[in-house]
């Protein structure tokens, strides 16, 4: 028989102001195996840990029950607790009297039952615990970045930094991200690619950074400090190793009529291309759409002007395993599409353009060098209208944009009609807001200076209707501090479009089993306290994959989970999880179920030599746990039909006590 | 009378056994009655022509038999395998209950076997049964002989077979059927169309009569553990006393979600149950709303299938769709 202590916390008021923790102490003291029961005001303060470890020593307690929070948050500091006074960690319940009972009761009637019987299941749990130890795994010091926008490229300077090897996994052919789309970056409107290009360039030249562009991650499996990775690596038809980037071929493909997606579409390249001047890896790749080589079998123009040798028209997608201790989600963003917004004629009128577009426009590396034109006709717009929140915070419009800010579209937008004002001092700006948002270091004197230095004229209301007439665009919207409508003949309309996680974000979520919300950007263990960390050990967020960011605070969190990275792959041994699954081999029908189930490939089938009551010798087929690989998610355990399998610490009978406990 | 004559299957059975493929052969033979036919193991020609029985009555299943028939030592065992067997076969291939090395499987058609208890809803003292076309004629203790309609005597899952096509056999006797368009859901729709009320009532009306006999589960060839969790004190489930009226379904309960994904639908449940509880229905319920939700699927169809339930794709359904669909499908 355990002897059990029960120690109530009243967490200040948060549970004593809806629970009778008194109450609740002394219901518990006559539950079974229960010989001493009380309540403190803070249970996890030094003193009240104080408390448990007198009782532990004083009453000869084998298991305690501390009926408090939620164990994700203190169920390693009683652990801890109880190991100090001797006792096995895992000789510990938490009965979760907080979140699961007084925050969401307002009645202290009903919150001291629920109370109760709570402790009791964690009472009855406790009766049937038994010591478990845990054993250790291995850590492999190599990290995996997957993204290699300006979010990943910082994580893997800095875990490079420390001295341990960083993989990148980039689907584009060049890493940059959308970073190296922009123009110039506010607040101070240092130019994106004079920042970025160089960090580029030490990711190519770091020796412990291996980049593999043009690939995506396939397969995901194993567990924090060992997971298995299959990395897929499309052909790009152009040995990597060999192409010096001198761009030979880019000018002499005859294909010239293939949009130039880092243009966004609004201009042309070639079939064989490389994206931009800075591109990392500088190497050409092949777009298999287009080439005529690889379509009809007929050209072979690049191959012959390559004075290295360098295209390889048979070659394959390649497929690369590596193992990793830690892997970095940096998926990034993107803007949404305007097709669904038929109000501001976006799929009508080439003027109609989104901020990235524009970003392109004015850059001198887009399709106009830098001249803003309208992309029609090729004039320069004397009116231009910037549209803000298009998509975002769009509660009413859910089936085409997104219900939460995105963030970034209040201050890029401020920098593109400074930026329009400043070039162009004859171009009149409207920029129609719902509110600007300017939290941020010198953002809202950035705001103002837009507003008060280059008259920038901000309009607090929504644009209805954008309907192209002749070679204007008739803008009419609101002013709703005047109280009026406006009609604005406008030259070019630019849309502040939403911006949406990437679309490779839930296939990877689902490899890696790490949460996402509903909107699909990655959740944090911990909104204030664990930001970078996914829910999953050893997976961690960088960037926009978490929520919308601009580029300081990326590369804030960025550099966060470098150092989480780091502080992991520090470790030479990981204490592995005690609680994993066990088969009783002689209940076990070797169904193979639990295999099936299993995901992460913990359970494997053997031939084992029983002797059976009878004397002979019986050979059967029979789970068996390989306990460093088990997570102890109890997948298997529901599975099984017979009951074979089990979850130590969570045994099927100390489940079913808990049930019987609360429905008594 | 069915397709195969007796005669036939006696034939390759000693053959089988003579030229030494097999040493044991499973089929049925007769019990007290005509109607009352039984599993047995035949090892001998002698021994066949003696026992081995092959007509309307022959509904057992054979294929859990051979879990513990290809256990007990050398040389292959024959089993005789109608094609709803063979699907069960399958099944139990794909959770390696069995070496299908030491089987040898032959397949039988067959035109749907007969119900006793139908046959007795309208003749009493039963002595012999035979077909003969559309036709079913009963010698019966007091009236004489009786005519009575095939299809009318047919039991519920050959009324609405859904299969007349082998999927696993060595040798095939006779034609190769198709699977056919059953019907077999009708039933469970219109149980969703009840009410809630209206369908506990009607499970408790059925499940009240339960005497915990486990036929059922002795029968039922996906209830093959070497330990089954009723016959466990330390499962929690085992022999509990039933507190309330609710309780006695539990046993049917966990027994049907015990074998979702793997029943085959063979309906042996309902055959053996002497309380004629259709035990069936709650197994289809399930079958039905797996095909629902991710797709048809057919345990035992095929060897190492994954069924849906313990499978995952990128496809599968999310949980709120599934209560979605499950409201119009209660």
């Amino acid at each position: 028989m355990q002897r059990i202590g029960v120690f109530v916390c009243h967490c200040g008021t948060n549970i004593a102001g809806t629970v009778d923790v008194k109450a609740v102490a002394e219901a518990l003291k006559t539950e079974p195996g229960v010989v001493f029961s009380t309540d403190y005001q803070y249970m996890c303060s030094q003193a009240g840990q104080d408390i448990i470890k007198n009782a532990i020593a004083e009453h000869k307690l084998t298991g305690i029950v501390v009926c408090s929070c939620s164990p994700r948050m203190h169920e390693t500091t009683f652990r801890k607790t109880a190991a100090a006074a001797g006792l096995n960690p895992y000789m510990v319940e938490i009965a979760n009297i907080r979140e699961q009972c007084s925050w969401v009761h307002k009645e202290m009637e009903v919150g001291t039952e629920k109370a109760i019987i709570l402790g009791k299941a964690a009472v009855a749990k406790v009766n049937l615990n038994t010591p478990l130890i845990p054993g250790e795994s291995p850590v492999t010091k190599r990290a995996l970045v997957i993204g290699g926008g300006i979010a990943g490229i910082q994580t893997a300077l800095d875990i490079a930094d420390a001295g341990f090897p960083v993989d990148i996994v980039e689907t584009k052919p060049t890493i940059g991200g959308k970073m190296a789309q922009l123009d110039k970056t506010f607040p101070t409107l240092d130019c994106a690619a004079c920042i970025l290009t160089p960090k580029m360039v030490d990711v190519a030249q770091n020796e412990k950074i291996r980049i593999f562009s043009y690939s995506e991650v396939t397969e995901v499996k194993g567990f924090v400090g060992s997971f298995d990775v299959t990395i897929k690596r499309r052909a790009r038809y152009v040995k990597e190793d060999v192409c010096t980037g001198c761009g030979l071929c880019t000018e002499k493909c005859p294909q010239k009529k293939v949009p130039n997606e880092f243009n966004l579409g609004m201009d042309n390249r070639r079939a064989i291309y490389i994206p931009f001047a800075q591109a990392v890896p500088k190497v050409a790749t092949i777009d298999p759409n287009y080439c005529t080589m690889l379509k009809t079998g007929k050209c072979g123009v690049c191959s012959k002007v390559c004075t290295v040798g360098a295209i390889d028209y048979k070659a394959q997608d390649e497929y690369v395993q590596e193992k990793y201790g830690a892997i970095v989600v940096a998926t990034g963003f993107n803007p949404i599409s305007m097709e669904k917004f038929d109000e501001y004629a976006y799929a009508q009128s080439k003027d109609v353009i989104t901020s990235l577009e524009f970003e392109r426009l004015t850059n001198a590396a887009g399709p106009t060098q830098g001249k803003l034109l309208r992309p029609s006709d090729g004039e320069h717009p004397h009116t231009i209208v910037f549209v803000q929140c298009v998509g975002s915070r769009c509660e009413s419009c859910a089936e085409k944009g997104k219900e939460y800010c995105s963030k970034i579209c209040c201050m890029y937008t401020a920098k593109h009609a400074m930026l329009t004002r400043d070039k162009y001092p004859d171009t009149d700006v409207y920029v129609f807001y719902i509110d600007v948002r300017t939290p941020g270091k010198n953002f809202d004197e950035f705001y103002r200076r837009a507003v008060e230095e280059y008259g920038v004229h901000y309009i607090k209301g929504m644009v209805g209707k954008v309907s192209p007439e002749g070679k204007k665009l008739k803008v009419q919207a609101s002013d709703l501090i005047a109280g009026k409508q406006l009609h604005i003949d406008a030259d070019l309309v630019v849309l502040a479009a939403a911006i949406e996680p990437d679309k490779s974000a839930r296939p990877l979520a689902t490899m890696l089993t790490a949460s996402m919300d509903t909107n699909d950007f990655f959740t944090e263990a911990h909104p204030k306290l664990r930001p970078v960390e996914s829910p999953t050990a050893g997976v961690f967020l960088s960037g926009a994959c978490q929520g919308p960011k601009d580029i300081p605070e990326t590369v804030s969190q960025a550099g966060a989970a470098a150092s989480k990275v780091i502080g992991l792959l520090c470790k030479d041994k990981l204490t592995g999880n005690p609680c994993v699954a066990h088969s009783n081999e002689w209940m076990c029908n070797g169904c193979s179920t639990c295999e099936k189930v299993c995901p992460y490939g913990a359970i494997t089938y053997i031939d084992k030599e029983f002797r059976m009551p009878d004397r002979t010798t019986k050979v059967r087929r029979v789970a068996s746990v390989n306990e460093a690989v088990c997570q102890g998610c109890g997948a298997c355990t529901v599975a099984c039909m017979s009951g074979a399998m089990d979850l130590k610490g969570f045994l099927n009978k100390q489940i079913m006590a808990e049930v019987d406990a609360i429905c008594k | 009378m069915q397709e195969i004559k007796r005669e036939i299957l006696t034939a390759k059975a000693a053959e089988l056994l003579e030229n030494g493929t097999v040493t044991r052969v499973l089929g049925w033979k007769r019990g007290e009655f005509d109607y009352d036919v039984t599993p047995a193991v035949f090892e001998s020609a002698a021994e066949l022509e003696e026992g081995f029985v092959w007509n309307d009555f022959c509904g057992a299943n054979f294929s859990k038999y051979l879990i513990k028939e290809t256990a007990k030592g050398e040389g292959k065992v024959l089993v005789f395998l109608k094609p709803c067997d063979t699907y069960s076969f399958n099944q139990l291939l794909t959770e390696h209950r069995f070496d299908r090395e030491k089987v040898y499987a032959v397949g039988v058609p067959c035109a749907g076997m007969l119900d006793i208890s139908r046959i007795k809803e309208s003749a009493e003292g039963v002595l012999a049964v035979r077909t003969e076309g559309d036709q079913v004629l009963v010698d019966t203790l007091y009236d004489g002989t009786l005519t009575l309609d095939r299809a009318e005597l047919l039991p519920d899952r050959c009324k609405h077979c859904k299969s007349k096509k082998h999927v696993a056999y060595d040798e095939l006797l006779g034609e190769e059927g198709e699977v056919l368009d059953s019907h077999r859901f009708d039933e469970v729709e219109a149980l969703e169309k009840m009410t809630p009320d209206e369908r506990f009532a009607f499970w408790q009306n059925e499940l009240s009569r339960c005497i915990r006999c486990n036929a059922c589960r002795d029968v039922c060839p996906a209830c093959t553990c070497e330990k089954c969790v009723f016959d466990n004190p330390e499962s929690g489930v085992e022999n509990k006393a039933a507190a309330t009226s609710f309780e006695e379904k539990m046993f049917h309960i966990i027994r049907a979600f015990h074998v979702v994904g793997r029943c085959t639908d063979c309906g042996e449940c309902s055959r053996v149950c002497p309380q004629h509880i259709p035990l069936h229905l709650l197994n289809r319920k399930f079958i039905k709303d797996i095909d629902n939700f991710y797709g048809e699927y057919q345990a035992g169809a095929e060897v190492g299938s994954r069924a849906p339930i313990v499978n995952y794709t990128e496809g599968d359904l999310e949980p709120g769709e599934a209560v979605k669909r499950g409201e119009t499908h209660a």
